[in-house]
């Protein structure tokens, strides 16, 4: 009886013994390494260890952007996602106690995607999202102590861009996000100023706590950026700029100042600015969208006005005018069937290309496009894109605008283009404009672009040898052009960045602004352009601008521009050079008025302060060599 | 007279055959065992105090089974109704205000400050006892037990079941049924009323399931058993981690008090109910099969004592002592490595917990009683 029930039994225990024997082997033989693995992904956490990034110094070793620690409060996406309510009571209690609304917070620490715009995080989502910095101690403490309130959320001592001259040169330097650089010198840099993350394999517990750490991996602190930016040139410049936005009513204005014989920048001012400090806090939605990013001096274009004949007499010289032979300069010119006019209608009478510089006599310029028009010469374009205009000029910083030199094909290319639009305004007009004689007009042109166009007049290359009609031009081209004139014809493609050095003084590599070109302009033809120019300021269209200004210190050369915009104020500028400090300074004021009434005075202004730093340096010995060299750096 | 009882032996001080050093041994190899893996699996935490408590379980369960091992069963047999009543009562007691809940559970009674027993541990062996009077005593003439001591034996049966379903402790309940299954197999009791005990524990639980019985954190231990990835930071967290914990320790294992995922306490409960998960990581697969083939030559030499037992009372109490033990170390093994769904009990001899220690080592000296009380003389 119970014998063969007790071998039932064995039977079992035998079954059971058996089982978990294969169930062992299954776990632990076949599939133990996968285990290995799982194991590994439980208990070790990689933690990155932030690199300190590296300074961005201007020509004397100055900071531009510099580090400080400061108490920062970051909070882990992670460990919120986790939360039942995906962290909304967690940023709640956070905001109550940071003093900031909820959307702020919650608006920094979202993951940036193709659905979630700006703010956002840009960085790994597993590691910590800054939301406030330079918190106080009180509030780091609340944070760290009440660990159960704020699950994911920590208070630690974290290096953060300062800038010492506030918003001096922010779209210059531009900013970081996330230990990424953006835009700027930090964007374009970046792989230098970022160094590389250290890391820390490190176990953890079952709660999280670190155990200790396994492997570590120290970060490589960024290099520093030396530029030639010179901050006190950067500054005086940005004085004078705001006082003539200010006093012109401008609405964006930019300067540019540059070594005229190397292409390396000195200065890069442009307004409307904003203090970079912002971002060390991040960015909400509404500042994201009022802040003013474009950066004047290269990604602002305009139509350059009379600072563009500079190239129309180069073309004229290529062309086989003389330059020194006599013009007649009426009040109008015909071209076509439409009279082109003098600036205020004036004659000037019989002069040289020289005085059609100095006097910026339209006419003259007129006839010559005219004639070579009727020639089916391209010199004109040609030369302007010997100027380095309608490229980019490679400049280290991002973003750069292109300007536009039209000619024959860009024009039919724009007309059939917009054909089928203009077709439709012929029709139906402007209803939707209130200005009826704007509308009338627009109208009009619309039914003549529609009926046929796209063909390059003489009237077209008039406009175009005055630096007008389509023809835009970025500051920072027309400063590398003058700065060519200066230097007898070579165009540089500009640097701000100078050299990369090791944290330890020693140079990674040196930056030099590299050759882009060299002007299509006889050393005689430049000779003759730079000494038209140099009257300009004494006695021609910049007189009264520069009226007792020290020629003696520094002999400044330029050229007014005011171009014409339709339905907008004039764009004012000023181009000029001197040999010594051999600088170029442009300043354009959009909506600015005359180039002589506007631009004109502040570039004077900027050339005072260059003359009044120079013998500042002079008088003080100690502070070494009287030149301004640009690889010099005080140590 | 006194060259007569000379020769023969008195029946109420009988000797004893020599023990089976074998079943001695290898419970004493898993209870040294456990202490190790208690060790490595407390040791962190700076406290040996667990490991001394278990040291100190392992001591007194040795002291007893040796006691018992030296008592002739028909002497035992006079304490069974005492023992038996005694459990009922602790059992009773832990439902009451002297009952700590321990994990949602009422199974423990505070005798002092840091002295507390399981009374449920004490009740296997007292049921098993118990179990075995109706089923094991059978009149002259009689081969297996009639209907009436079967229904005694299951009424003996229902009430200590009862009082665990009140507690509630799924995993001890379980333990219960498979002893009282055993224990009725071997018996010889008619092939229906095992029959009749599958049924009903199927109507039981069917019953349990549509009066709401089952909490729902047993529904969901038996679900994530299907499928553990569904939850596992929650329920499946445990399941997950033992069998990473196992899975991780390959062939040989990382070393005794290597396992990183021992260190780490990654595994809950590992002193107690997880215990062989610590073996897996650190022993490996060298060293957990070493334990289940040592637990599985136990449950043999057990079952041989069954049926070599001088007395079908003797017979039955060692059916019911294996399949306790059996069962209990398959669904403690089997959920550590995902083949049963996570209920408490402990891994006998290895597990750290007094009660079970004592409980388990004093079931190891009713077996060697059973084999060393010969047949009464004639």
């Amino acid at each position: 009886m119970s014998k063969a029930r007790l071998f039932v039994l064995r039977l079992v225990v035998v079954a059971m013994v058996a089982t978990l024997l294969g169930r062992l082997w299954f776990l632990q033989v076949v599939s133990g390494a996968q285990y290995v693995q799982a194991a590994a992904d439980v208990r070790i956490r990689t933690v990155p260890v932030p690199p300190v990034r590296g300074q961005i110094l201007d020509v004397a070793g100055r900071p531009l952007v510099t580090n400080r620690t400061r108490p920062v409060v970051t909070v882990d996406a992670v460990a919120l996602a986790h939360q039942p309510d995906a962290g909304r009571a967690v940023l709640e209690r956070l905001g109550g106690v940071l003093k900031q609304p909820y959307q702020q917070i919650a608006e920094k620490v979202r993951l940036c995607g193709p659905e979630v715009p700006q703010p956002c995080w840009q960085g790994s989502p597993y590691e910590p999202i800054p939301v406030a910095e330079d918190v106080t101690p009180p509030v780091a403490l609340q944070i760290s102590e009440r660990q159960q309130d704020f699950p994911g959320v920590r208070t630690e001592l974290r290096p953060v861009r300062v800038y010492p001259l506030g918003s001096a040169a922010a779209h210059t330097l531009g900013y970081v996000q996330g230990a990424k650089g953006r835009d700027g010198l930090e964007g374009v840099y970046d792989r230098e100023l970022a160094g590389r993350p250290g890391r820390r394999d490190v176990a953890v517990d079952n709660t999280g706590q670190v155990t200790r750490t396994l492997r570590q991996d120290p970060p490589v602190p960024g290099n520093t950026l030396v530029t030639s930016i010179d901050s006190r040139i950067q500054s005086l410049t940005e004085q004078a700029l705001g006082r003539a936005v200010a006093s012109s009513g401008a609405e964006s204005g930019a300067a540019v100042v540059m070594e005229s014989g190397t292409g390396r920048l000195v200065a890069l001012a442009g307004l409307p600015a904003y203090d970079p400090a912002v971002w060390t806090d991040g960015v909400t939605a509404r500042e994201y969208k009022r802040l003013p990013l474009l950066s004047q001096p290269v990604q602002g274009e305009w139509a350059p006005g009379s600072t563009w004949k500079v190239s129309s007499v180069a073309a004229a010289a290529a062309a086989g005018y003389g330059l020194g032979a006599f013009y007649d300069c009426p009040s109008g010119y015909m071209v076509g069937n439409r009279v082109f006019r003098n600036f205020g209608s004036a004659d000037l009478g019989i002069m040289t290309m020289h005085g059609a510089l100095v006097e910026s006599c339209d006419t003259i310029f007129y006839r010559l496009a005219d004639e070579l028009w009727e020639r089916g010469s391209q010199t004109m374009e040609k030369t302007a894109r010997g100027f380095g205009f309608g490229k980019p000029t490679g400049v280290d910083l991002p973003g750069e605008a292109a300007g536009a030199v039209p000619d024959a094909a860009s024009k039919k290319a724009y007309w059939q283009a917009t054909r089928k639009e203009s077709c439709r305004r012929a029709v139906k007009g402007y209803p939707e404009m209130a200005d009826r004689g704007r509308a009338a007009y627009l109208t009009a042109i619309a039914k003549e672009n529609c009926r046929g166009g796209g063909v390059w007049r003489g009237g077209d290359a008039a406009n175009f040898s005055i630096g007008q009609g389509g023809v835009l031009v970025t500051p920072l081209q027309l400063a590398r052009a003058y700065a060519a004139i200066a230097n007898g014809g070579t165009l540089h493609s500009p640097r701000v960045g100078q050299k990369i050095v090791r944290p330890d003084g020693t140079t990674v590599r040196a930056i030099t602004p590299p050759v882009a070109g060299k002007l299509p302009a006889s050393a005689e033809t430049l000779r003759f352009i730079r000494n038209a120019l140099s009257q300009v300021p004494r006695k021609g269209t910049a007189e009264g601008a520069f009226k007792g200004f020290p020629f003696g210190k520094v002999a400044v050369a330029g050229k007014t521009g005011t171009a014409e915009s339709f339905g907008r104020r004039d764009t004012s500028w000023f181009a000029s050079f001197a040999p010594d400090p051999a600088y170029t300074v442009v300043v354009v004021l959009s909506e600015g008025g005359r180039g002589a009434e506007g631009a004109a005075p502040a570039a004077r202004d900027i050339w005072e302060g260059i003359i009044e730093l120079t013998e500042e340096r002079t008088v003080r010995p100690e502070s070494g060599s009287t030149r301004d060299h640009p690889t010099q750096e005080r140590r | 007279m006194i060259a007569v009882t000379g020769r023969r032996r008195v029946v109420w001080a009988p000797t004893l055959a020599s023990p089976d050093w074998t079943l001695t041994l290898l419970a004493l190899a898993l209870s040294v065992t456990g202490l190790l893996l208690v060790w490595s699996a407390t040791r962190l935490g700076g406290d040996y105090a667990l490991l001394v408590r278990q040291a100190v379980a392992v001591g007194i369960g040795l002291v007893l089974m040796w006691f018992v091992s030296r008592c002739d069963l028909r002497v035992l047999r006079a304490y069974v109704p005492v023992a038996y009543v005694l459990a009922l009562i602790s059992l009773a007691a832990v439902l009451s205000p002297l009952g700590v809940r321990v994990n949602g559970a009422h199974s423990w009674i505070v005798l002092a400050p840091g002295v507390q027993f399981q009374p449920s541990e004490f009740a296997k062996v007292a049921l098993a006892l118990a179990f075995a009077v109706p089923l094991g005593e059978l009149r002259d003439g009689q081969r297996r037990p009639g209907f009436g001591g079967v229904v005694l034996a299951l009424m003996l049966a229902a009430v200590p079941i009862g009082l665990i379903a009140l507690q509630p402790d799924l995993g001890t309940m379980l333990v219960f049924a498979a002893m009282v299954t055993g224990a009725l197999l071997v018996s010889g009791a008619p092939k229906r009323w095992l029959l009749v005990l599958v049924v009903g524990a199927a109507g039981a639980a069917v019953a349990a399931w549509k009066l709401g019985l089952v909490r729902p954190y047993q529904l969901e231990r038996l679900l994530v058993l299907a499928n553990p990835a569904a939850d596992p930071g929650g329920v499946g967290y445990n399941a997950a981690q033992a069998r990473i914990a196992i899975g991780s320790g390959g062939l040989t294992g990382k070393g005794l008090f290597n396992g990183e995922q021992t260190a780490g306490h990654f595994v809950p409960e590992q002193h107690t109910d997880f215990i062989f998960t610590v073996a897996g990581e650190e022993l490996g697969f060298a060293g957990a099969a070493a334990i289940v083939l040592a637990m599985g030559a136990l449950l043999w030499r057990g079952l041989s004592i069954a049926r070599h037992s001088a007395s079908p009372y003797g017979t039955v109490l060692a059916g019911g002592l294996v399949s306790w033990m059996a069962f209990q170390t398959f669904l403690n093994v089997g959920m550590t490595v995902g083949l049963m769904p996570i209920v408490g009990v402990p891994l006998p001899f290895v597990s750290y917990g007094g009660s079970a220690t004592v409980a388990g080592l004093l079931a190891i000296g009713l077996l060697q009683a059973v084999h060393r009380t010969k047949a009464m003389q004639p």
